[in-house]
């Protein structure tokens, strides 16, 4: 079956290959991003003296960035993408040791995360290392003679090893809540490749073991725990992480059904929600658009669902299917993750909520995962 | 796919649809279900409300020349929230400012502390507000000193100087009237709790007097200005500014001249007493008129200066008010001293004689003693006079023909076996005056009186059987005296029995029976009118800066006393010679007005901090004038001696200036009402105060509505 499929020239891809309707939520999510994220920066900045657009310029740059990554993603046929892997794994891999070293990455709000790069532009391996793991997981699970197979033990192995390593390189940032995205897209592909069940359930109860271990034995730094237990009690450390949540839940529901108007928002433009153009952008959109706008916002990430699994199934082989599947949990998760954390729902994890935070290294993950999307819609049928 | 594939794949997207569709749910929730809650929640952490406290009302005589007004001045304040957090706690800051206005640091560091943080023993002068409140540490400031802790604000982290609205005692005639106006201070966290008051933390209440009597409304409205602020509390918007109403004026029925004579006359009665050897602890004068209850004059001594309270009262002026070898200046003498009222009762002692079917045109025998029981029972001075008119009797004050009298009838209610329907002529002839009642006057914190009835003497001796049947365990070492044992044992035994030697006391108003000045004025009062009398009333009106009325206080009939108009015009006649020809005779003489009286000298038992025996209660009680009697003057000396050379010399003192006396005639031009007490209300005049009062006010400085300039 594989010597039928035609390879497409590059070239010939334009907006027509492409699935417009993912494409316009997409596009959707980056401009009421964009004016969120200068929504949040605007006063802050001005009451410094500041450049009230510096943060809205570098989010279009990085929008634009994002973007021509995204449209070379999909230049390539996404089935020869597995001939890449190797070498974006290794890179995610290098990118994530380097940050641990002292000196060169650079420690913010607890974790090592960054390398920092001239110019001021900071990257963040671990997106990068999202996109490898599933891309590689895909690889191993697919990587069979007959489509219809469901994958060996050994192949799950594989698959989780080549997942393993990254996922502990960041577990020593700590930056637990791209560890739990990543696992959970893992299990979900794992699942999606018709792999026996007792991996999901295992991977599951490794899952919550793992977290209930790492807090227990301190490997999760205080930082972190104080995070998690003022999700329990927000009272625990009414400084700082619990003050946040606190100060995230009463801004979000202050912006009542219409919202106090953009760029109105009296607790953003007080900037009583710290990291409010990053982790917490949800908090603007709670307040300054209201119900409305907020879940206009929950509408277009559905549409982006519903798109993406359209595309899973349209999907001719397994690893597009695969692909997806992991694009679509990672997304998901991320997005439960931060607007969750933000309604007071999960404990904080400083996640960006995908296409709507302002951040280079995420926002060019995110548009490449779509690039994948479009990619695998593109050469589907 | 494989078949377990397609299902995982269903599970999956069933997950990642149910995730969106909790996040929905929970915002759904967060922002329409419970949003209201939320938007306060916001409110409260970005607004940030300043209150401008209005500017208080004045309070003035009857004429309308304020007593006491608001007047910028400049106050020096700590705020104790940013010196609490420098490292010595302030201390440097804080001695740096004692220094720059010669102050006692221990002084300023006692009234920098909330009252819960001292030793409850050692908290005068203590902040009885909170840490958020700037707490004022000068009233009234120097304004080159307090334009050095402006200059040097690096020097004084936590001391601010601000110009506010500060109450001020012009004292035009020379009054001082702190008692009556009372004060005001900073608002209490028991204030702020109370729902019907709404006040905020840095307004200043009354606290005393007036002040707190007609709070509500001299406070006026504060302005409040609420501001946006952001997470540095820099303010981002103003939000509201709603501006503040000054306050109403109160108008009271003090006049000024008159006041301020009852003050120097009460202050030279205590003199006078202290000149003839007598302790003169304190004293009270009261002028009111009879037809009405106004108060013109009510003066306490000893008293103090009111305007400390603004200049940041000290530790040591804190301790004064109420230390007891200073006489307790904070208390309030005719509302809040009991003194026995002596011979002065013995005007409700004719009402009850004469109830009781006592010939008023009688002699009575009036001799040096009468034996009543075991005990000698003393005439005044142990004189006897013979038998002598009833009248003639009031006017020198016989006080042998009342044993007789009170216990003749006494014995007649069946002694100490009383009838179950006793007369009790005398109790009764008491309690038509209301004497164990408030007055009702107009003042926070009066006192009651004490009428020793048969239910008094049981409650007493319910109360007390048990110290004075257990007497030789109980008492202290010094009170074991064989007289005092003796009193004990019949204590112990009926006690709660009014006993010939009570009756006999209660007649000429000795014994147990306590009254306050001012209730004294107001029997007076009643006597003067035949009967009805009028509750005592400071105020007379509120009016609003542009001086519109908001309620005027009409008199009040305060009770009635029934009694045959003989018996009234006997008491008029007996009174009016005890001017002319009896106790007051001396004192009077040659004073153009006519006027009646009645003077008291009550013994009174208990020592003084230094163990001596305390010295005679002085009383004078006055109507004039006598044929159609207008005004009430009562005096008070505590140790004052005799109640006519001490008080009835204070009360000529007094009537001279009410009625214009000058050199033994009448000089119509300085008669206080030539044409009675006005009846319309007065115009509040603030400009001369405001000119006349030492403040350091700039040019052009508003005061209310008034620019003075």
């Amino acid at each position: 079956m594989s010597q039928s499929i035609k390879y497409r020239s590059a070239n010939r891809l334009s907006f027509s290959n492409f699935d417009n309707i993912l494409n316009l939520a997409v596009i959707g999510l980056l401009a009421m991003g964009t004016l969120l994220v200068y929504a949040g920066t605007r006063e802050w900045f001005r009451s410094y003296g500041l450049d009230p657009e510096y943060y809205l310029k570098r989010h279009s740059l990085n929008i634009l960035i994002g973007v021509l990554l995204a449209y070379g993603t999909t230049l390539i046929d996404y089935r020869l993408l597995r001939a890449y892997t190797p070498v974006i794994w290794l890179v995610a891999v290098i990118g994530l040791i380097l940050v641990l070293i002292p000196g060169v990455g650079s420690e913010i709000n607890g974790a090592r995360a960054w390398i920092s790069l001239p110019g001021g532009f900071q990257i963040q391996p671990a997106e990068l290392a999202k996109i490898a793991i599933i891309v590689g997981i895909a690889m191993i699970l697919a990587d069979r003679d007959r489509t219809d197979d469901d994958p060996a033990d050994l192949d799950v192995l594989k698959a989780l090893a080549i997942a393993a390593v990254p996922i502990l390189l960041i577990v020593a940032q700590p930056d637990l809540g791209t560890v739990l995205i990543i696992s959970a897209a893992v299990v979900a592909m794992i699942g999606a490749s018709g792999a026996r069940p007792i991996w999901v359930i295992g991977l599951l109860l490794l899952g919550v073991v793992g977290v209930f271990t790492a807090v227990k034995t301190g490997a999760v730094n205080e930082y972190q725990v104080a995070r998690l237990q003022s999700f329990v009690d927000p009272s625990a450390d009414p400084q700082a992480t619990g003050y946040q949540l606190r100060q995230s839940r009463i801004t979000i529901g202050s912006g009542g059904l219409l919202g106090k108007g953009l760029f109105e928002g009296p607790q953003t433009n007080g900037r009583f929600v710290p990291e409010q153009q990053t982790d917490f952008i949800f908090t603007v959109a709670g307040e300054e658009l209201g119900f409305v706008g907020s879940s206009f916002i929950l509408f277009l990430y559905f549409i982006i669902f519903v798109r993406a699994f359209a595309i899973c199934k349209r999907s001719s082989d397994l690893f597009g299917r695969l692909v997806c599947i992991g694009v679509i949990a990672w997304f998901c998760f991320q997005t439960f993750e931060n607007i969750g954390m933000a309604m007071g729902l999960m404990p904080m994890t400083g996640v960006p909520l995908p296409f709507l935070s302002y951040g280079g290294s995420s926002m060019f993950a995110n548009l490449i995962g779509v690039g994948l999307l479009q990619n695998i819609y593109a050469r589907s049928r | 796919m494989s078949e377990r594939g397609k299902i995982n794949l269903i599970i999956f997207q069933t997950l990642i649809f149910s995730l969106l569709f909790a996040l929905f749910g929970r915002l759904f929730y967060l922002q329409v279900l419970d949003s209201g809650r939320y938007q306060d929640a916001a409110l409260s952490i970005q607004s940030r409300d300043i209150v401008t406290p209005a500017v208080r009302g004045a309070i003035t005589d009857i004429h309308g020349s304020p007593l006491v007004v608001d007047l910028p001045g400049l106050v020096v304040f700590a705020d104790r929230s940013t010196l609490d957090k420098q490292e010595d706690k302030g201390v440097s800051v804080l001695s740096r400012t004692a220094n720059l206005f010669a102050l006692e640091y221990s002084d300023i560091y006692q009234r920098t502390r909330l009252c819960g943080e001292l030793p409850k023993d050692n908290r005068a002068g203590c902040w009885n507000g909170t840490r958020y409140q700037p707490i004022p540490l000068v009233g009234n400031a120097n304004q080159d000193l307090a334009l050095k802790v402006l200059e040097n604000s690096d020097l004084y982290p936590g001391i601010q100087v601000q110009t506010v609205p500060i109450r001020s005692y012009p004292s035009l005639e020379g009054e001082n009237v702190a008692h009556v106006l009372g004060y005001v201070g900073a608002v209490t966290d028991e204030d702020l709790k109370n729902p019907d008051k709404n006040y905020y933390r840095n307004e200043v209440v009354g606290k005393a007097g007036l002040e707190v009597k007609y709070d509500e409304f001299l406070r006026g409205t504060p302005g409040v200005r609420t501001f946006l602020v952001n997470r540095k509390e820099v303010v981002t918007k103003e939000a509201k500014n709603i501006k503040a109403i000054a306050g109403n004026n109160l108008i009271t029925n003090i006049e000024s001249k008159l006041q301020s004579s009852a003050e120097r006359a009460l202050s030279s009665a205590i003199s006078r007493a202290r000149a003839s050897g007598y302790r003169g602890d304190s004293g009270a004068a009261i002028v009111m008129e009879i037809k009405t209850g106004r108060v013109l004059a009510m003066a306490s001594y000893p008293t103090y200066d009111p305007a400390i309270w603004q200049r940041g009262l000290t530790v040591k002026q804190a301790k004064d008010l109420f230390s007891e070898s200073k006489g307790v200046p904070a208390l309030s003498r005719p509302i809040q001293g009991l003194y026995a009222p002596a011979s002065t009762f013995k005007s409700i002692s004719v009402l009850a004689a004469a109830k009781a079917g006592y010939s008023l045109s009688a002699r009575y025998d009036c001799p040096a003693t009468v034996d009543i029981g075991n005990r000698t029972y003393k005439n005044f001075g142990s004189k006897a006079a013979g038998r002598i008119p009833l009248d003639v009797g009031i006017a020198i004050s016989c006080d042998s023909l009342w044993y007789q009298i009170a216990y003749d009838e006494w014995v007649r209610d069946g002694g100490l076996r009383p009838k179950s329907n006793p007369n009790d002529y005398f109790f009764k002839a008491a309690r038509s005056f209301d004497i164990d009642k408030l007055t009702g006057v107009d003042l926070p914190s009066e006192l009651k009186g004490r009428l020793p009835d048969r239910q008094w003497k049981q409650n007493w001796y319910e109360s007390n059987k048990n110290f004075y049947c257990n007497y030789k365990q109980r008492a202290k070492k010094q009170d074991l005296t064989p007289y005092l044992i003796e009193i004990a044992r019949e204590n112990c035994i009926d006690g709660n029995k009014v006993r010939a030697g009570d009756a006999v006391n209660f007649s000429i108003g000795q014994g147990d029976t306590l009254i306050t000045p001012l209730k004294l004025a107001e029997i007076y009062a009643a006597i003067g009118n035949k009967g009805t009398y009028y509750k005592p009333q400071i105020a007379r009106a509120i009016v609003d800066p542009d001086g519109k009325v908001i309620k005027e206080f009409k008199p009040e009939i305060g009770g009635k006393v029934e009694a045959e108009k003989t018996t009234w015009d006997f008491l008029h006649r007996s009174l009016r010679m005890v001017v002319t020809q009896g106790t007051a005779a001396g004192v009077f003489s040659g004073f153009p007005v006519e006027v009646s009286g009645k003077t008291g000298t009550a013994q009174v038992f208990g020592r003084n901090p230094n163990g001596s025996a305390k010295d005679d209660t002085s009383w004078f009680a006055a109507y004039a004038p006598t044929n159609d009697p207008k005004y009430v003057v009562v005096i008070m000396v505590s140790q004052g001696g005799f109640g006519a050379s001490t008080s009835g010399v204070a009360a000529k003192d007094v009537l001279a200036t009410l009625f214009g006396v000058t050199g033994g005639r009448v000089d119509p031009e300085k008669v206080i009402f030539p044409s009675g007490v006005p009846n319309n209300i007065a115009k509040v005049d603030l400009m001369r105060a405001a000119k006349e009062t030492k403040n350091e006010v700039g040019s052009g400085v508003k005061i209310g509505s008034v620019i003075v300039k």
